[in-house]
């Protein structure tokens, strides 16, 4: 027993890792660059920014790992990220969706923070279907279901930063590009709001904006990560819900954290987006959820919506040599 | 603590991390409820049937931490025969005088020690009565006399034994009956506190403030406090009860107070009693033993500070320089007087009591009745234009042209246009440094005051030949104050440094003091407030301290600076056991070094660090001195954690149950009703509801209780009006159950009107399964949560819940009770104009409302409402009278 | 020449990001990008003026303006978080809505006028030393010292610094007004 001495104490170490830049990773080792599969637009890839031509150098892919579980549904992330990212307000409308007056992601909303209400059986954690929010008045009144209780769930959204990210893929500016940090960033000096992207993204994130007409999403804070820092929505983040790091670091943190949640019994958590065998390739921003990705509004499947481009480019182009052939041989047949 | 503290409750979340149990009590599932582990919910209310549940628990099986009890608690100090409890008395205390008590059956048998904090004043003690009856040598030796003990804790009238039989009937049934919550969750909460309390864990409440906003509130606390020290969970880390306060310095304005009823530090303000000298005021007020033995330094070296070289030993120090009191001058006798025309001139500084306090119609009436006003704020709000588009005007009662308060808004500087402290909700002072210059008239409160000051005495000065003698001496004080500050920069800002500086204090040759025990009652030191000497100990600013935090221990001592003396745990003696040595390895905080003899640890201990352990005061020591090596409790009069309170509350010295001012249900625990000490204020702008078995109590059938949402802060003067905040909760709602809208026929996100006796308010409808109907007293109870952020003026507009709420006051604080109301509603908006009277006067009516109704007094005979009508008298609960 | 080294075709064609999906489609400004915060010309530290957690802050500052408040990480109670309350106090410090002229509105007046800061100050004493002086209780009926105006009233202080309720409760018990209240008992 000694009186107080200086200590690197462990409550610190996050703030110290972000700080400090120290969470480099521990000599992961490196997949293979490239596809699997032969494409460059689906399937697991290592690094996406070297296949957008960045350097060996380039820092370590960077994204989010939001665990929802302890998420508090404090929206310090929507305002931090509107605060830093200078976004207006966009609509003073009562939702009536439990606390959750966003909605949704969109042009001048990067963050959004989802709230659902549940009742789950205590004995199969099964969700017990109350029907609310509905708009109209409850049908009948809900019976207090024996051995059941109030859920409250809350999650707060963000762009997934995808590996194999359609919105780029489709954009034909070049104003949506891959950072140097893995992540998808637009280029507002280069966007021509051509709207593209909007229905090219399989989360429906990006989004016009109205007055502007430009594309606007998450950039991860491009700006503050070539400063330095931490995306504002993490930093503010009172509970840790919002992580930020590279990105094999986060998945290995997710790991551990979705075991020790099974470990207490909570059987229904799960990761989302952190397969890099998924339908986009892994996503560079994932979550940790406590149901079904629906139930938080999120796709359960999404796919790369340009994952079938290269093989539709090949039956377009044997569609069009076939037709030149064909057009061809009329014209040679003509002759004859 | 979730929803109003989110970044503290990071601190839960990483207890929760390591393994911590997390169980949240409220009415309402909030986010914290869906953080917790276990959530209980309770009827708004009824928190001292539950907590004395668990204190019956506690002692019914024997799981109270010994030796911690019977050290550091007066467990065996032996109460007067004097003495009657609820128990005996059904509801009421001995002492009862039929609106308050007389106290002096609750004292200790043969001793009488005065409280730490609370109202202190014991002139008829000291002095007699009547008042010019000096005291008597035998009253006198009473004060100072040892208090009987029986350390077997088997003496009838000893506390321990009091405390056991006053709160035998608080079994789980009981609970479960009072509370709405069953058996079983009792019980998990009660093994989870008992197998988390002892030697090696410790257990922690944290309440959000609403545990004040009761008619019982201080008992409330007071309820929590006797669980923990029986648990042995105060003063030891992981332990303790956090107030967690909802303002960024109202730690600091209650330490510094501007409160009617205290000086700075704690300091008693004096009342009227004939030729009251400094000697007279330092005996009704201090303590014989402890800390508060050392009052006359304390108050000495504030006179000091206040009236400079014009203090000397031979005027009493200027102690007649100090106002009187004559009784209770708080915030909602002010507003009635204001409403009388007594009070004419209001200051209201960073405040809205328009919307932002209860009966806020009456409020408004104040305000409207003033000859001026002067309104600080950074934003234009509903206090400043109450005259404009208050709901008075809305509703055609009356218009700007016959309101005739002259009204000056001044807009304030913001945090970060000025130097100065904030003392957060743990008592850390931290100084946030001007950023910026505020722009045009932008001005902070304290350039305001200093130069409001100056102005008042320059023109007092330059009339001195025009006033009589008598106005003279009543300007004395004023031109005698200290007020000397040097100013900065074209703005003339007077430097809040050297303010802090007064604040802290300088010895006779003016050099800042490190200590209060340096405080001297010879006319040889300043300091503006006892408590915070030591800040700016050695000349440095140490509210400025930035050492980052994980370049410390744990305790942190270097950011910030704590009051008292830099301590982060209060009463920390009571982290080590009797002997010094800690009562754990795990929970090791301060001890007593052996070797080095003195105390040493994590923080500053809460004690001389020189007194050993076996310390035994000698016959005739006097303050801290007379306290032993043991006692940790250093501020109170007998070095104890007191189990029962034998002065100070002017409700009793235990927590009882009684019900709200308004509530639905009867108090089946005995026949009083409702607190009978309890402040009520009987006027036509504020009419109280029927209450339980009273006829007309079925017309207001459901308890709604107030609360603060996470995207807003307090009135909404500071969230309202940002954009990125109003767009996250844009509109005013109401929280109730699918059964309850299904009973009233309320749609989601429909209007409803909620009705009290004061007023009608709309919201919108959220009809959800987080609040749930209780089962209490052998009924359905449906809940209403209304958030109170809302009122005419800002980004996101709405009607104020302070429209609906009563002022009915907890007896020894004067604080209203905001968290649990009887109220009725109804589908659709409210009705404009006239149509909305009506709509009050109708309910009124049907309850049978009198100006009696809510009172204990027995109604006239004829027991007619305002109206002569009968009320229609159906549904009550068991019937039958409830009044003693 | 170096602009026209950058056109994304060229550089697309020519470097190691042939689809033009990252290196190759940059344009200036995005090599640019940096926190405002870089640019800040004071960093000061600060404490959120909204509950009483006591969370400490860091006040960007650039041309006399507030740019930006973070959290400050250094501290032991936040750890450099901020709730939205806290995330937002940029907006409540810049706030065009924010008041920043007197306003003035005399007995019976319909409208707000416009009202120097000096006379506003020097009007309000007046009207201090005017009600102390109509509403002056030397002693009660028995002769016993009171020393008090029970005309004047004041309400606030529980979002001010220690400082400014210091000399508001020295200069009010100076005056003898006593009805001095704030948050703490609401």
């Amino acid at each position: 027993m000694s009186p107080d001495r200086p200590s690197e104490h462990p409550l610190f170490e996050l703030e110290r890792s972000m700080r400090t830049g120290e969470h480099a990773r521990e000599t992961a080792p490196e997949p293979a660059v490239g596809s699997s599969n032969g494409n460059r637009l689906s399937g697991p890839l290592a690094d996406p920014s070297a296949e957008a031509g960045y350097s060996e150098q380039h820092p370590d892919r960077m994204g989010f790992f939001t665990d929802t579980s302890v998420c508090i549904g404090c929206k310090a992330c929507e305002v931090a990220c509107k605060e830093w990212n200078l976004l207006e307000e966009d609509g003073l409308e009562l939702t009536g969706m439990s606390y959750d007056n966003t909605t949704d992601l969109g042009a001048t909303t990067w963050r959004h923070v989802a709230f659902v209400e549940q009742r789950i059986d205590l004995s199969t954690r099964a969700r017990v279907d109350i029907g609310m929010p509905g708009m109209g008045p409850p049908e009948t009144a809900t019976e207090e279901v024996a051995g059941s209780e109030v859920r409250w769930l809350m999650s707060s959204d963000v762009c997934k930063h995808c590996t194999h990210a359609a919105c780029l893929d489709v954009c034909p500016t070049g104003a949506l590009i891959r950072s140097e940090y893995g992540t998808v960033v637009v280029q507002d000096d280069v966007c021509n709001g051509c709207g593209y992207c909007v229905p090219a993204c399989p989360y429906g994130v990006i989004d016009i904006h109205p007055e502007n007409g430009g594309a606007f999403k998450c950039t991860l804070c491009q700006d503050r990560l070539g400063s330095g820092m931490t995306p504002a929505c993490a930093t503010a983040c009172p509970t840790e819900s919002i992580q930020y790091g590279p990105l094999d670091q986060l998945r290995e943190r997710a790991e551990q954290r979705l075991e020790q949640l099974h470990e207490q019994g909570i059987t229904e958590a799960r990761l989302y987006g952190q397969d890099p065998t998924d339908g986009v390739g892994g996503d560079g921003a994932f979550f940790l959820l406590l149901d079904e990705p629906e139930v938080y509004g999120l796709p359960p499947d999404p796919v790369v919506t340009t994952r079938d481009l290269p093989a539709m480019a090949c039956y377009a182009l044997a569609a069009a040599a076939t037709a030149a052939v064909t057009i061809a041989s009329c014209f040679l047949g003509g002759r004859r | 603590m979730a929803e109003a503290h989110p970044v503290g409750f990071q601190w839960v979340m990483e207890a929760k991390r390591r393994g911590a149990k997390i169980i949240h009590v409220d009415p309402r599932f909030t986010r914290t409820s869906a953080m917790a582990d276990t959530f209980v919910p309770l009827r708004a209310g009824s928190d001292i049937a539950f907590l004395g549940g668990l204190i019956n628990h506690v002692l019914r099986g024997g799981h109270y931490f010994h030796e911690y009890v019977a050290a550091y608690t007066n467990a065996a100090t032996i109460v007067d025969e004097s003495f009657a409890d609820t128990e005996d008395l059904d509801g009421v205390f001995s002492g009862f005088t039929g609106s308050g008590y007389d106290e002096t059956s609750w004292y200790y048998q043969g001793a009488r020690v005065n409280p730490a904090a609370g109202e202190r004043d014991q002139w008829h003690d000291v002095f007699g009565s009547p008042e010019h009856d000096r005291a008597t040598s035998e009253e006198e030796s009473a004060r100072r006399a040892e208090p009987e003990t029986d350390p077997s804790l088997t003496h009838p009238r000893c506390v321990f034994q009091i405390l056991k039989r006053h709160f035998a009937r608080y079994t789980p049934e009981l609970v479960e009956q009072l509370c709405g919550i069953d058996q079983e969750r009792f019980h998990e909460v009660a093994e989870a506190l008992v197998a988390n309390s002892g030697r090696e864990r410790t257990t922690a409440f944290a309440y959000a403030v609403g545990w004040t906003h009761h008619t019982v509130g201080v008992q409330y606390i007071r309820a929590a406090s006797i669980l923990q020290l029986l648990l042995g969970n105060i003063g030891r880390p992981g332990g303790g009860i956090l107030a967690l306060r909802g303002h960024a310095s109202i730690q600091g304005s209650t330490d510094i107070p501007t409160l009617f009823d205290l000086l700075p530090g704690y300091i008693p303000m004096p009342r009227a009693h004939p030729n009251l000298s400094l000697d007279e005021f330092v005996a009704t007020n201090a303590a014989d033993k402890g800390y508060w033995g050392n009052i006359r330094d304390y108050v000495v070296s504030l006179l000091k500070a206040w009236w400079g070289e014009y203090a000397t030993a031979e005027n009493d120090f200027r102690f007649d320089h100090l106002p009187r009191l004559t009784g209770d001058h708080g915030t909602f006798q002010t507003v009635i007087d204001q409403i009388e025309g007594r009070v004419r001139g209001y200051f209201v500084v960073g405040e809205n009591p328009a919307v932002g306090t209860a009966n806020a119609h009456q409020q408004r009436m104040g305000l409207a009745n003033l000859d001026w006003l002067v309104v600080r704020d950074l934003n234009m709000i509903e206090t400043a234009t109450f005259w404009r588009n208050g709901p008075e005007i809305e509703n055609g009662e009356t218009s700007p042209s016959e309101i005739g308060t002259e009204v000056f808004f001044l807009p304030a500087a913001a945090h970060t246009e000025k130097d100065g402290t904030f003392t957060n909700t743990q008592r850390m002072l931290q100084w946030h440094h001007k950023a910026v210059e505020p722009l045009d008239d932008q001005r902070s409160d304290l350039w305001f005051f200093y130069h409001l000051g100056l102005r008042i005495k320059s023109k007092l000065a330059a009339r001195r030949f025009e006033r009589d003698a008598r106005q003279r001496e009543r300007d004395r004080p004023v031109l005698e104050l200290t007020w000397d500050y040097p100013t900065e920069g074209d703005l003339a800002e007077p430097s809040a440094d050297a303010v802090l500086r007064e604040i802290n204090g300088t010895d006779a040759e003016g050099r800042a003091l490190s200590s209060y025990t340096r405080l001297r009652s010879d006319g040889s030191t300043r300091a503006g407030c006892w408590i915070y000497c030591g800040v700016y100990a050695g000349e440095i600013n140490r509210a400025a301290r930035r050492e980052p935090g994980e370049q410390q221990s744990w305790v942190a001592p270097e950011w910030g600076w704590s009051w008292p003396a830099n301590r982060r745990i209060l009463y920390n003696r009571a982290a080590a056991d009797p002997a010094g040595a800690p009562w754990s390895e795990r929970k090791a905080y301060v001890w007593w070094d052996a070797e080095q003899r003195r105390w040493t640890g994590h923080d500053v201990p809460d004690v001389d660090v020189a007194k050993p352990p076996d310390y035994e005061p000698a016959a005739d020591a006097h303050g801290p001195d007379a306290l032993r090596g043991t006692d940790p409790f250093i501020m109170q009069g007998d070095g104890l954690g007191w189990l029962y309170a034998p002065a100070g509350l002017h409700d009793g010295p235990l927590p009882t149950h009684y019900e709200p001012q308004e509530s639905p249900l009867r108090n089946t625990l005995h026949a009083t009703q409702r607190n009978p000490a309890r402040r009520l204020y009987h006027r036509p702008e504020n009419r109280y509801q029927p209450s339980g078995a009273e006829p007309g109590a079925e017309v207001f059938p459901y308890v709604f209780t107030t609360f603060r949402l996470t995207e807003h802060h307090t009135a909404g003067g500071m969230s309202r009006w940002l954009p990125h905040l109003a767009e996250l909760a844009p509109a005013m709602f109401v929280e109730l159950s699918p059964e309850l809208a299904v009973e009233r026929g309320l749609r989601h996100l429909g209007w409803a009107t909620v009705i009290t006796a004061r007023g009608a308010i709309e919201g919108r409808v959220l009809v959800t399964p987080r609040i749930r109907p209780l089962r209490s007293n052998g009924r359905t109870l449906h809940q209403i949560g209304i958030p109170w952020h809302w009122g005419p003026n800002g980004l996101t507009t709405g009607d104020a819940a302070n429209e609906l709420l009563n002022v009915a006051l907890d007896p020894t604080v004067h604080i209203m009770e905001t968290k649990a109301g009887a109220c009725d509603i109804r589908p659709g908006r409210r009705p404009r104009g006239v149509e909305l009277h009506r709509l009050i006067a109708t309910y009124r009516a049907r309850a049978g409302i009198t100006e009696h109704t809510g009172g204990d007094a027995p109604p006239p005979d004829n027991g007619l409402p305002e109206n002569g009508t009968r009320p229609s008298g159906t549904d009550t609960v068991d019937g039958g009278e409830d009044e003693s | 020449m170096r602009e026209w080294l950058r056109w994304p075709v060229l550089r697309q064609l020519t470097g190691s990001d042939p689809l033009g999906r990252g290196r190759a489609a940059r344009s200036a400004e995005t090599d640019r990008e940096y926190a405002r915060t870089e640019d800040a010309e004071a960093v000061v530290g600060s404490v959120c003026p909204y509950c009483a957690v006591g969370c400490a802050q860091r006040v960007y500052v650039r041309d006399g303006a507030v740019t930006q408040i973070e959290g400050d990480p250094d501290s032991p109670v936040s750890r450099g978080r901020l709730c939205p309350k806290g995330s937002a106090s940029r907006s409540l410090v810049t706030s065009p809505d924010r008041q920043t002229r007197v306003a003035y509105r005399r007995p019976y007046g319909t409208e707000w006028e416009e009202l120097d800061l000096d006379t506003a100050v020097d009007m309000i004493a007046d009207r201090v030393i005017r009600t102390r002086d109509e509403t002056w209780q030397e002693t009660d009926s028995d002769g016993t010292r009171l020393r008090r105006t029970m005309g004047i009233a004041s309400l606030g202080g529980a979002t001010l610094d220690n400082e400014e309720n210091y000399l508001m409760k020295k200069l009010y018990t100076a005056l003898g007004a006593i009805q001095i209240e704030n948050q703490a008992r609401i």
